[in-house]
């Protein structure tokens, strides 16, 4: 009885482990500021974001989830660039080359970083992927989510972010 | 579920289980149960895990960590060895050599963790290169989701550091 009972548990989770693991809101505290240089040794400064939501997205490109997410974030960035939204990707491959060939072949349209066990801990740890945040105009946490993320739902937070105060529109052909 | 596996086949009840065993072992790992006339890897569940490695006497086996470093730096089950992704030949290959000298019988445990068990591309690599090499008595770690949810969220032992 015990085992069967197992045999279902197991199952259970197997049929389960494809999903996302979800969202949790955040206490709202102030994401950690960081400084990088992107793939292309641009300086990407987590504090020059203020005033734009910022989606900030931890990947790999061996992680299927996050390869499955990506095109969706390239066309949310498309969108809502000039209503102030960010993506910021940070890659937690062991080399950038693979990072680089995946970001022409993808043609990713917002800057991304190959980030380090430091960065990942000050973020609550990432201790699986992907792992996206969604930070306010104020640079405060508003969600995270873990696991291959329901994108029309951050797409719901980012335009209810948008809509807040001291967020700074870009003018379209700035 | 082990135990269903190994129990034989006494009856058509048995049989059942037992092929279905079979069956959600290669569907949860990506693996063909009978694709080479062998069945699939054997699952430890986390705590059977913690289990053994809490408990007092008895061999232990060898933890290979298989996913990326960044997560091992984080937390890792302590006393385990970073070998690398799986999915990255030079991983294998050091891999290979960790493990050459080891008598056939050694028990291992692989583990990853870096994402959803279906997902997880490191593991399945690993294990076959165990499984050609001859080793026995390898286990895969079932990580339903990743590491942080389903080993360190529950409390069970973590090391942090290279």
């Amino acid at each position: 009885m015990k085992n069967r009972g197992l045999l279902i548990l197991t199952l259970a989770l197997s049929f389960g482990a494809g999903l996302s693991q979800g969202r949790t809101s955040a206490a709202q505290s102030l994401a950690p500021d960081f400084s990088l240089t992107d793939l292309w040794g641009k300086k990407l400064d987590l504090a020059s974001f203020r005033g734009k939501v910022v989606l900030l997205n931890f990947w790999a490109t061996w992680c299927g989830p996050c390869r499955t997410e990506i095109p969706l974030f390239i066309d949310l960035q498309n969108k809502y660039r000039n209503r102030g939204l960010q993506i910021v990707g940070v890659s937690l491959d062991d080399d950038a080359k693979p990072v680089r060939d995946y970001y022409r072949q993808l043609k990713m349209n917002y800057p991304v970083a190959v980030g380090d066990a430091g960065l990942a801990e000050r973020y609550g740890g990432i201790l699986g992927l992907p792992v996206s945040l969604v930070i306010g105009c104020d640079g405060r946490i508003h969600a995270r989510h873990t696991g291959i993320a329901d994108v029309s739902l951050i797409e719901q937070e980012i335009a209810h972010l948008l809509q807040g105060e001291g967020c700074r529109q870009r003018s379209p052909g700035n | 579920m082990k135990q269903v596996c190994s129990r034989g086949f006494l009856s058509l009840t048995t049989l059942v289980i037992s092929f279905s065993c079979l069956l959600l072992v290669g569907a949860t790992t990506g693996f063909s149960a009978g694709e080479a006339g062998t069945p699939g890897p054997s699952l430890i569940q986390p705590d059977e895990l913690v289990s053994i490695l809490k408990s007092a006497g008895g061999p232990k086996p060898l933890l290979i960590q298989v996913g990326f470093n960044v997560l091992y730096v984080q937390a890792h089950i302590p006393g385990s060895e970073f070998i690398g992704p799986g999915l990255n030949p030079d991983a294998i290959r050091r891999l290979h050599e960790r493990v050459e000298a080891l008598p056939r019988t050694q028990p291992i445990v692989l583990y990853c963790g870096c994402c959803p068990w279906n997902e997880c591309p490191n593991i399945k690599p690993a294990f076959r290169e165990l499984d050609a090499m001859g080793f026995k008595n390898v286990k895969l770690l079932f990580i339903a989701h990743n590491f942080g949810e389903d080993w360190v969220k529950k409390d069970y032992p973590v090391a942090k550091g290279k």
